[in-house]
């Protein structure tokens, strides 16, 4: 099937230009930067939001994001989908889903591999799943689910996990591509969640690399981590979102984009978010990056192609 | 799928418990790295849900916390979570139940006026993501004939809520998101507060005698005679056109109609 995201058919009624994500620099859009984003010279590759964060029905943050909308590219990335919940799709979130997608028309539209509800409970954080059969059966199906009723296919992505199950029977990276082999969806890699993961689990982060399948690849993400131990006192990295991006991240990024070609690459900073100019910093370096192995990659005439 | 797949065979309702009951070790099957022990790693998503709700609401009930402490409110938001975890995704739903919760939460029977605060705080939420709709002009109300003003019936504004207290609610309120003192405030005073978005800014204005009422007989569909009528036996000094510009100067309703036009229009 075709990967790249469709553009939603009209009839030139459409409110917003159709606009995919470039292979530039994306930044996560927070309320306080707006203004600064709006005004700045140096203009950002394409800006991502949390879909939750406008399933209200109407208010300023709509006004804001329309104004975004109308000068960038947007990727709208769910975070309460619950994707991998044994209790289901709750149809009434994904409807509301839909509704934003509709508003927006996003570039891209992704999703977590993580369930973060059950039953009537919701737990506002991205919990982790055993890899078996069982599991890749509700995963897949949930996202088929999901793509029908969006009439589009979306990205997943890998998560940062900081406990293993018993239960599990195949590698993350061979779920995660036998998901997108049966459900047809693409990848969204977190370039710092393979990190934390590789550091907490004890892989190795480059066969993580090679036994990913980068080719499904069409963004990454970026984002700080913090440090702390578990019981042993081995390291136990959180994907806290909370502080510029870690060397190591920045140095295994490059190693996906000389491999994968220029992607759309998001810089996260959810918590203690800095000032505009902090994160297009961290933006800068990502463009810089792009800029320079992006062209000679060994994936890159795919996207040539496009 | 059917949403009750496999329940009672799924890892997820023992991991969904053991997070908000830290009493509990953590589920079966969860392991560190080579079969290790998890329980600090089981803490972490343990730690991000209780820490990434408390601070939902505190984001949500800003004056309540003020009014409490900090870490009072955080101790008391702990044990609120476990007992009213979010039943949505949308976490600028939560704390529907608050307001109720600090009415029955002894440590804080002090501060009596504290529920009515929440109420306006969460109030102050839902009409930050209501609907947006153009509220009513006076232009509308002026083309209307003057003779049948009684007949009127208003459509309520999406963002329009009616907050009634016992006790200063808006003014130890507004004092508080406007960093004003609270010394001179009289909390025993009852206010009633409404809480309007007529275009992108809320607002919380105290009103005067009745007229909660009056705006409250409005929104349940009474024709604007009835309204005072009904308004007038409860408050017999209640001003009624200040009542009307105070109406149409907050936005509490859209549009308004003759009760009775339908009806009287030939098909």
């Amino acid at each position: 099937m075709n990967r790249s995201a469709p553009s939603i058919p009209s009839a030139g009624d459409s409110r917003f230009p159709n606009a995919p994500l470039p292979p530039r620099a994306g930044a996560g859009l927070k309320a306080d930067h707006i203004d600064a984003i709006l005004a700045d010279d140096y203009r950002i590759g394409f800006l991502e939001v949390h879909a939750e964060n406008y399933m209200g029905d109407g208010g300023p943050a709509h006004r804001a994001l329309a104004a975004i909308r109308a000068e960038f590219p947007l990727s709208v990335h769910g975070v309460g989908l619950s994707i991998g919940s044994q209790s289901g799709i709750d149809p009434d979130h994904l409807d509301r889903l839909a509704r934003v997608v509709e508003r927006y028309q996003p570039g891209m539209v992704s999703e977590h591999l993580a369930w973060s509800s059950h039953d009537a409970g919701y737990y506002n954080d991205l919990l982790p799943l055993p890899y078996n059969r069982q599991t890749l059966d509700r995963v897949v199906s949930h996202i088929v689910q999901v793509q029908d009723r969006l009439k589009r296919p979306i990205l997943l992505e890998n998560p940062s996990t900081y406990v293993a199950f018993e239960q599990s029977t195949m590698s993350e990276t061979d779920f995660i591509r036998e998901i997108a082999r049966r459900a047809g969806c693409g990848l969204l890699l977190d370039v710092n969640n393979i990190f934390v993961s590789a550091t907490n689990h004890g892989w190795k982060p480059m066969q993580y690399l090679r036994d990913f399948p980068l080719e499904l690849v069409e963004e990454i993400h970026l984002a700080g981590h913090a440090e702390d131990t578990d019981d042993e006192g081995d390291m136990l990295l959180i994907d806290a979102h909370d502080r510029p991006v870690a060397d190591a991240v920045w140095k295994l990024y490059e190693i996906v984009i000389s491999q994968a070609g220029p992607l759309p690459t998001l810089v996260e900073w959810d918590n203690d978010v800095p000032d505009w100019p902090v994160l297009r910093r961290e933006a800068m370096l990502a463009d810089t990056i792009l800029k320079r192995l992006g062209p000679a990659s060994m994936l890159g005439s795919r996207h040539a192609a496009e | 799928m059917p949403r009750n797949e496999a329940h009672a065979l799924g890892e997820q309702p023992a991991f969904s418990a053991a997070l908000l009951d830290p009493d509990l070790p953590p589920p079966d099957g969860v392991i560190g790295p080579h079969g290790k022990a998890a329980t600090k790693r089981f803490a972490v998503y343990r730690n991000n849900v209780t820490v990434s709700l408390i601070n939902a609401l505190a984001d949500i009930f800003p004056v309540v916390a003020k009014l409490v402490g900090q870490d009072f409110f955080r101790d008391m938001a702990r044990y609120f979570i476990t007992r009213h975890p979010p039943r949505s995704a949308l976490l600028f739903e939560y704390g529907h139940e608050f307001p109720e919760f600090l009415k029955d939460f002894e440590p804080v029977a002090k501060l009596p006026y504290l529920p009515d605060v929440a109420r306006l705080e969460r109030a102050w939420l839902d009409a930050f993501h209501a609907a947006d709709a153009e509220p009513l002009m006076p232009e509308t109300l002026g083309a209307m004939p003057q003779e049948r003003l009684g007949d009127l019936v208003f459509t309520p504004h999406p963002g329009a809520r009616i907050v009634q207290s016992d006790f200063a609610a808006v003014s130890i309120f507004s004092a508080s998101r406007e960093d004003r003192p609270l010394k001179g405030i009289q909390p025993l005073a009852a206010e009633d507060g409404l809480i309007t978005r007529p275009f992108d800014t809320v607002q919380v204005r105290q009103l005067p005698a009745g007229a909660a009422s009056f705006f409250e007989a409005l929104t349940n569909g009474h024709t604007l005679g009835a309204a005072a009528a009904l308004t007038l036996d409860s408050h017999p000094g209640f001003d009624l056109p200040s009542a009307i510009s105070a109406l149409l100067e907050a936005g509490i309703f859209t549009a308004c109609h003759l009760e009775n036009a339908s009806s009287e229009l030939p098909e």
